[in-house]
């Protein structure tokens, strides 16, 4: 079963652009241009796209913050925008430059008022008050106000004031930004855990691909506000030939890199002693044949695809193909 | 049920807004005096003007400050509720805004609770006092509809004032850096209905009093009140509308606010 829909979803905000010392110019950006997916009950989906992209004008118009221009959405059955508080029950928000927190009230404070806000009883409040507070470890700083805590910590209290209502569908925008490292893991860890359980829809923007990595199994890649990609991370790598790279190290430096059909050199490091080969038809077997020839190895490693390097490449063929939209 | 589970989250908010600004205590204290001062002052101009002359605009000093109390209460208790409204852009800007929209109760009345100005209290109270005190001392004739009409047209002026708050507010939609426009109506209305508006002149009364309804939160009530005839030639019941025009413009802003809503941008990320 789908629990959200959208079919050909559209933004577009008129800005005012300086034309002169008093003239201005009416200009029409489109930030969603006509975008078609559907998400399943359970599922884990990565949105991920450059600055601007469009990732998060299409979270606010699938949780009723923003009208679309064109195209419909349907949430859990409903229209987000016409039928915004009844949908506000059912999905869980959390921005991640937002706060659903009060300021300078302790977060527990915070926890009680949005139960009253969302109607929740008591008893299942408390049960998943008592989950999350062992997952994200809020015991420490449960009587802190929020303006003290530390950006890890409010992140942590944002997770938890989103799911205490029991949501069906989890939006996240942008969790893990400007995290320290130990909190995205807490962050990630936790999702991973709810994702586990199955019965939450996630849908997560971010710029951090590690998040995706950890977490989806789906990748929606968007750019200029259309959908450039959709499907699984290997198929991903696939698509848009990324490749292995082999690193290998030698006893001493060859006085210029070689080359080896099918496998440019990509990197030189360590004075020359470490060469780097990217796998674009050669196989490992090849590279290692062709070195040996020229040079004494002495180690020889296999690095999997980076997808942060792929998505680099996806936006980079996207740009140069037929349907380039003028960016802003 | 419904009705009754949202009135509570309502209550909470208010509550929570209450417990956060006695987080600082010193402060709000402060606040409550110097808060006071620009709602004395606008009944100490009236005092002074009437130092230099008997009348104004052809009413007396205890008749105008029943023009007067009937405008500062209004404005005032206007002010507490729905003022801070004008802070929409900022709400915008730290993405309050957004936050209050993906909660399951109606964002206005969100916005205003979380962000009621308690220390805003002492301008209400001194304006009711003001009020209480004008029509006591007017020497009005009281009749059975008097009565009503001093019970009714305070809250009416509220309605009023608050509507125009909200339909100014609703700009910065449109338009972010909207910046003092809306203060020029509501600040400028409250102005406008603490004198009698036969001392304006010309297209600024018209528009003022009748084109944008000021007219009738003060001016008209005060005329039917004190039992006098409108020297601008309205017949008497006029001073009977306003409740009439309040909800009018009470429409008028759940119009423009619901519009507004729909056109609202956001900001990035």
């Amino acid at each position: 079963m789908n629990v959200i829909e959208m079919d050909g979803l559209r933004k577009e905000f008129t800005v005012r652009v300086r034309a002169g010392v008093l003239r201005r110019e009416k200009r029409t950006v489109t930030a969603v241009d006509g975008v078609d997916l559907r998400v399943e009950r359970g599922e884990m989906l990565g949105y991920i796209g450059p600055n601007g992209a469009g990732k998060s004008t299409t979270l606010k118009m699938l949780t009723g913050v923003l009208m679309p221009s064109a195209g419909q959405a349907r949430v859990c059955g409903l229209r987000p925008v016409a039928d915004r508080t009844r949908l506000a029950l059912r999905i869980g928000v959390v921005f991640g430059q937002r706060s659903q927190l009060w300021w300078d009230l302790p977060l527990r404070e915070s926890f009680d008022l949005l139960r009253h806000v969302y109607r929740v009883p008591a008893g299942a409040h408390a049960a998943r008050l008592t989950r999350c507070r062992e997952l994200l470890d809020l015991d420490a700083f449960l009587d802190t106000p929020v303006r003290q805590l530390s950006l890890g910590q409010r992140m942590r209290g944002e997770l938890t004031a989103a799911l205490l209502h029991g949501p069906e569908v989890l939006f996240l925008d942008e969790p893990t930004i400007g995290l320290d490292v130990v909190s995205k893991q807490a962050v990630r860890g936790f999702l991973a855990e709810l994702g586990r359980a199955g019965d939450t829809t996630l849908v997560l923007t971010t710029h951090d691909l590690a998040d995706i990595e950890r977490l989806c199994r789906r990748l929606v890649v968007i750019d200029h506000g259309r959908v450039v990609h959709d499907g699984s991370i290997a198929e991903l790598h696939r698509r848009y030939g990324s490749r292995r790279m082999v690193v290998a190290e030698l006893d001493s430096a060859l006085p210029e890199p070689p080359v080896l059909p099918g496998a440019p050199v990509q990197r030189v490091e360590a004075d020359g002693r470490r060469l780097v080969f990217a796998l674009e038809r050669a196989s490992v077997a090849e590279v290692v044949a062709g070195l040996a020839g020229l040079a004494t190895l002495r180690d020889i490693s296999i690095v999997e695809p980076d997808i942060e390097e792929v998505v680099t490449r996806l936006y980079a063929s996207e740009r140069k193909g037929p349907l380039l939209t003028p960016g802003v | 049920m419904e009705v009754r589970g949202a009135l509570r989250a309502y209550r909470s908010l208010l509550g929570a807004q209450a417990r956060s600004q006695a987080a600082y205590r010193t402060s709000f204290v402060v606040d409550l005096v110097g808060n006071l001062g620009a709602t004395v002052f606008d009944v100490v101009t009236v005092l002074v003007i009437f130092g230099v002359t008997r009348e104004l605009g052809g009413f007396t000093l205890r008749e105008t400050l029943v023009v007067v109390g009937l405008s500062s209460c209004a404005f005032a208790a206007a002010d507490l509720l729905v003022g801070n409204i004008e802070r929409l852009p900022r709400y915008v800007r730290t993405g309050l805004f957004d936050a209050v929209l993906v909660r399951p109760l109606a964002a206005l009345p969100q916005l205003l609770l979380m962000d009621l100005p308690l220390r805003k209290v002492s301008r209400a109270v001194f304006g009711l006092a003001v009020l209480l005190y004008a029509l006591a001392s007017a020497g009005i004739d009281w009749t059975p509809g008097r009565v009503a009409l001093a019970v009714v047209a305070p809250p009416a002026g509220v309605v009023f004032f608050a509507s125009v708050f909200v339909t100014t507010a609703t700009v910065s939609f449109y338009w972010v850096d909207s910046g003092e426009m809306a203060n020029s109506v509501t600040y400028g209305g409250r102005d406008f209905t603490s004198y009698p508006i036969t001392v304006y002149g010309g297209w600024f009364r018209a528009l003022f009093a009748y084109g944008m309804g000021f007219a009738f939160v003060s001016y008209h009530p005060a005329l039917a009140l004190l039992g006098r005839a409108d020297p601008l030639g309205l017949p008497s019941w006029v001073g009977w509308a306003s409740p009439g025009v309040a909800f009018v413009a009470a429409t008028v802003a759940a119009l423009a606010w619901r519009v507004g809503i729909r056109h609202y941008r956001s900001t990035g990320s």
